[in-house]
This record gives C-alpha cells, structure tokens and sequence, in this order.
C-alpha cells in the first residue's frame, strides 16, 4: 500500500483560450518523496499545480489520489482530500489575525446551521497557538496581524496551517519568491521537515540549488511537457540546465 | 478611531455655541429619531466596503423600497404583505448589483451607479408622478415611529437600529460569515484559494445593504407619514463618508459597523449642531467634506502611530 504512488497524473492537458500550456503530463508523486519542479517562466508549472489544487479543471486527462480518481471543482474539495496548496503570491490576507488566517474557510464553529455559525475564537486562538509552535516558528500573539510579519514568517504561517489540518500532500508554488537569504533558509528548513514527518511534496523554484538541497526527485518541464524525471542521484545541474 | 474623537469634540463646541441647547431633550430626541435612518444605510454600505465592494444605489433603494410599499397600500393590500414586499424589491436590487458585479467581473461602483439611476427612475414611475397618500391607519406606528423610552427620549425605530447594529457586528466579528467576508475584501486571491465562495460572500453583502437601506428608507415614510419620490438623495455618498470617517478602508478588508455607526451620528450631529448654531445651513456640506478627507488622514496617522508604538514595546 505504502508504495502506492499518492497522487498519480495521466496525460494531463490544459488549454486556456488558444494556449496550451499543459500537453499530456503524465507523472508519479510516491509516499516520502519531495519533488522539485524546475522550468523556466511559461512553462507550466503553476498550471499543473492550479489542477492538483482544484483551482481549475483540466481540460483532458485524469487525477488519482489515493489510487482513487479525483475531480476538485474548488480549492475546498482538494483541501478536504488532502492536499494543501501554498502559492507563488501568499495565500494570507495580510488585514486579518494570524488565528483568524489559520482557519480560513474551516473555521471549528460553537453553532451552526446551513453552513453558517458562531465562531470558536478560544479554539481558534489555541491551536493556531500550537499550531505555530509546532513549525518552529516564534511569534508574539496570535492576534497579531499577518501583514506584520515578514515574508518568511508568513509562508511558515502558511505551513503551520498545511501541518494543522493534517495534509497528505503538501504543494508549494514557489515559496521563496521575494524572500531574503536568511529568510529562505528558514522556509528551506519547513520543506526539510516535511520529509522528516513523511509529507510529500511538491517544490517549486527557480532556484536549483535550493531544489537540490531539499528534494529527492527532479522533475523538469518546459513548453508544457515535463522533459526531465530522475532522482537527485541520478541527475545533476547541468543536465537540467541542458534540458530547459 | 478618529471618528470618536471628533464626536466628542464637536459634542463640546456645539454645546457651548448653542447654549445648552444641543444636549437638551428635545433636540437629543431629534437627534436619535432621525439617527436609525441614516446609520442603517451606512452599516450596510460598511459591511459592502469591508467585503472590497461599493453600493451608489442606496439612496435609490432608499426611496424605492417605501414607494413601492405605499403603492401596495394604496391599492388595498395590508400592511405586512406590503412591507415584506417592499423589502424583497430592496433585496431583489441587491441581488442585481451583486450578480452583476461578480458575473461580468466589473467595478460595483459601476453597476450600482446604473443602479441608482434605474432604482430612482423605478420610484418615479410606479408612484405615477404623484406620491400616493400614506393610510395612516393601517400602519402600525408603534412598531416603528412611536416616541419610547425614559423622558420619550427615542423613537421605537432606535430599538430596530440598535438589534440590527448588534446582529451586523455580531455577524461581522463572530461568525464564519464575517470572516470570509473580510477575507473576501482583504485579499481577494487569497480567499479564494481558501475555498471560500467568494462571489456569493459579496452577492450576500450587497443584498444586506440593500436591505437595509430600503428599510432605513421605509422607517423614514413612517415617520414624514408620506412617500416621497425624491428621499435619499445624495445618502450613498453620505454613507460612504460615514463608513470612510469611521475606520472603513476604501480597499476593502478593513472596518467595523460601530466605526460606520459612529461616522453616521456625526454626521447627524453636524447637521443638527449647525443649525442650532445658527449657522447658514449651506455650510454642512463642507464640514462633512472636510471633516471626512480630515478623518480618513487621521486614521491613517493614527494606525502608522499604533504600528510603531507595537514595534517599540517589543523591544
Ligand atoms: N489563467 C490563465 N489564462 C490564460 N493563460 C494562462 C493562464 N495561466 C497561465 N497561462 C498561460 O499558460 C502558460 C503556462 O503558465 P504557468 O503559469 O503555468 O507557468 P509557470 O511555469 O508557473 O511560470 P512561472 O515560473 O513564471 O510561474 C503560460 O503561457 C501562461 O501565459
Ligand atoms: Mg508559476
């Protein structure tokens, strides 16, 4: 069972209006393995991620997750499953509380009827607590506001709030952009600890030597097709350099 | 907030000027009867503005929603049937200006100010140029109107205001609701790779302000007892001054109903204190103008100075 791969794509295609920026992607993601996805601007990366994530609907082609196959037709529905997304632009509001950016769209309710209730702000409160603690990540309050933090913090925020709601798969779509050296060291480290707790992923970035440094397998893709799939081992810079 | 500082402010000067007379009952009375009317379209249009939204047409649904009600009234019907269907055209406009909005993907400033034109020309028409007569005696004014409390120091309309202040913050500040909705208006992308059905979280919050201004606007014939085509004009942009000097970012994301609560009583409170003042009455559209460029550079140097006021404690 465990060799199972968890998520399995088959010749995954996307076309926006004349463009067709996934051509039959077909690929594995296996229990334990962090993934590097490199390609260079256009190459498809974000749209491959955007089907994983139910943010849209591939136009041919199909998902299997957990060997069962998939149809997200919203973010919710893939987040429900498992998996949790966290994108090139941050995917906090930066106006509202930490706690309250934790449990957006899943917030624990005292009450509620049709969907529609009172929040549990003590709950709230309480977990985004350990929540934070539990990524390492050192912060004053939970009431604090996230565009207070910087850029690094927030992504750990962000994390925190993936290892919360106990995802199965973690995707990350270029989280490092923007960030300082220091600060992409600290989100390099939540990568690495995701594989400590057994957490696929999938990394995306620009950056090589930060994909090498915290990945086991290497997936290249350019003009929407993937050209290149090896384990770290096997490959090396400059045969990915060669493919792009 | 900056707001509370110039309530209190003004509270003072209008005292003095007016020798004693501001704070007497019978003018506090006037204040707080006429309060519900306006503070009711100004939480609405907060709420909106929270959600990163615009609503221009509510001062049209203001004066839609009661003629609409009249017309029924006038033709026989009985008072529940035509106040619930008066508010279900205030919905119904909502509904409009949010499916719009969010189908076509333009700017609610947009469809709301086709609105407002298409709402007044609607009020015009149906109450066939000449307002029907209000029959006073089908309406119960002691729902609405009737002067209560110790000293008759407010109007029942002010308990209506005050239940619906406390649902609306309530809604805003406990519930999942309010959460998506500052979500929804902080931060549009975000909200949406949340899983939050953004396009119906702004479709509810122009219909609850729209409801509520046709409500304010219903309160408002009850009490002149006479449906004028012509009220509401010029209260979407009081509205917005209300919510703006109040805390409201015109950005979305940031504000609180009582912020908005507190820019409509002084809005009310200027109007009134001038006029005691004896002050020609062409001046209140200044001082809501400056007061609320004024207000809105306050708030901002206010949080700036929290902000670092936060960063030097945490030394
Ligand atoms: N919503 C969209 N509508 C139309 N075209 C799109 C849309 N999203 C992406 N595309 C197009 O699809 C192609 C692939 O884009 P994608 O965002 O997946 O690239 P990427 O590999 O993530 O690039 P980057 O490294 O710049 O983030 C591009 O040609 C892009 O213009
Ligand atoms: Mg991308």
């Amino acid at each position: 069972m465990s060799s199972n791969p968890i998520i399995q794509v088959k010749n995954l295609h996307k076309w926006y209006s004349g463009v067709h920026a996934l051509k039959g992607v077909t690929l594995d993601l296996r229990r334990n393995e962090t993934v590097g996805l490199v390609g260079d601007n256009g190459a498809g990366k974000s749209t491959l991620i955007n089907l994983l994530s139910g943010m849209q609907l591939p136009t041919e082609g199909e998902i299997f997750f957990e060997g069962k196959k998939v149809c997200f037709n919203g973010p919710a529905d893939a987040m429900e499953a498992g998996i949790e997304t966290i994108y090139q632009y941050n995917s906090m509001v930066p106006t509202m509380s930490i706690a309250r950016n934790m449990f957006i769209g899943r917030e624990p309710m005292i009450y509620s009827i049709g969907g529609i209730g009172i929040l549990d702000s003590k709950k709230m409160a309480i977990e985004s607590v350990q929540a934070i603690a539990d990524v390492d990540l050192h912060l004053r309050s939970p009431d604090a506001l996230v565009g207070e933090l910087s850029g690094g913090q927030r992504q750990g925020v962000a994390i925190a709030r993936a290892m919360h709601f106990k995802s199965k798969v973690m995707i990350l779509d270029e989280p490092t952009n923007h960030l300082a050296v220091k600060e992409t060291q600290k989100v390099l480290g939540f990568i690495k600890s995701l594989k400590k707790l057994g957490i696929p992923g999938i990394f995306i970035s620009h950056n090589i030597h930060h994909v090498f440094e915290c990945c086991d397998r290497m997936i290249a893709m350019a003009r929407g097709e993937i050209v290149l799939n090896k384990r770290v081992e096997e490959t090396n810079m400059t045969e990915i350099l060669d493919v792009l | 907030m900056a707001g509370l500082v110039f309530l209190v402010i003004l509270a003072v000067i209008f005292q003095a000027r007016s020798g004693g007379v501001f704070l007497n009952t019978v003018n506090l009375q006037g204040i707080l009867g006429l309060l519900p009317e306006v503070a009711l379209v100004a939480m609405g249009v907060t709420l909106l503005m929270i959600c990163g939204e615009f609503d221009l047409s509510v001062g049209s649904v203001f004066a839609l929603t009661p003629m609409s009600m009249a017309v029924l009234l006038e033709a026989g019907w009985p008072f529940l049937a035509a106040i619930t269907v008066g508010l279900f055209v205030a919905m119904t406009v909502g509904l409009v200006n949010g499916v719009l909005t969010v189908k076509f993907s333009i700017p609610s400033f947009i469809t709301t100010l086709g609105m407002l034109f298409v709402a007044r020309s609607m009020t015009v028409v149906i109450s066939g140029g000449f307002p029907p007569l209000l029959p006073l005696n089908v309406i119960p004014k002691w729902l609405f109107v009737t002067y209560v409390g110790p000293g008759d120091m407010f109007r029942v309309s002010f308990i209506w205001f005050l239940a619906i202040a406390i649902g609306m913050t309530l809604l805003l500040s406990r519930t999942n609701f309010g959460n998506w909705v500052r979500a929804t208006g902080g931060f549009l992308p975000a909200a949406k790779s949340m899983g939050i059905p953004t396009k119906r979280v702004k479709i509810a919050c122009f219909m609850i302000c729209s409801l509520l201004a046709g409500f304010a606007g219903t309160l408002q014939v009850m009490r002149l007892g006479a449906p004028l085509p012509s009220i509401g004009e010029g209260l979407e942009l009081q509205a917005v001054a209300a919510a703006v000097i109040g805390g409201t970012a015109l950005t979305g994301g940031i504000g609180t109903i009582l912020g908005g609560i507190i820019g409509a009583t002084l809005i009310r409170v200027i109007d009134n204190g001038l006029v005691l003042s004896q002050v020609d009455a062409n001046w209140f559209k200044m001082a809501l103008g400056a007061l609320t460029v004024f207000a809105v550079i306050l708030n901002a140097w206010l949080r700036k100075k929290a902000k670092s006021i936060k960063v030097e404690t945490e030394k």
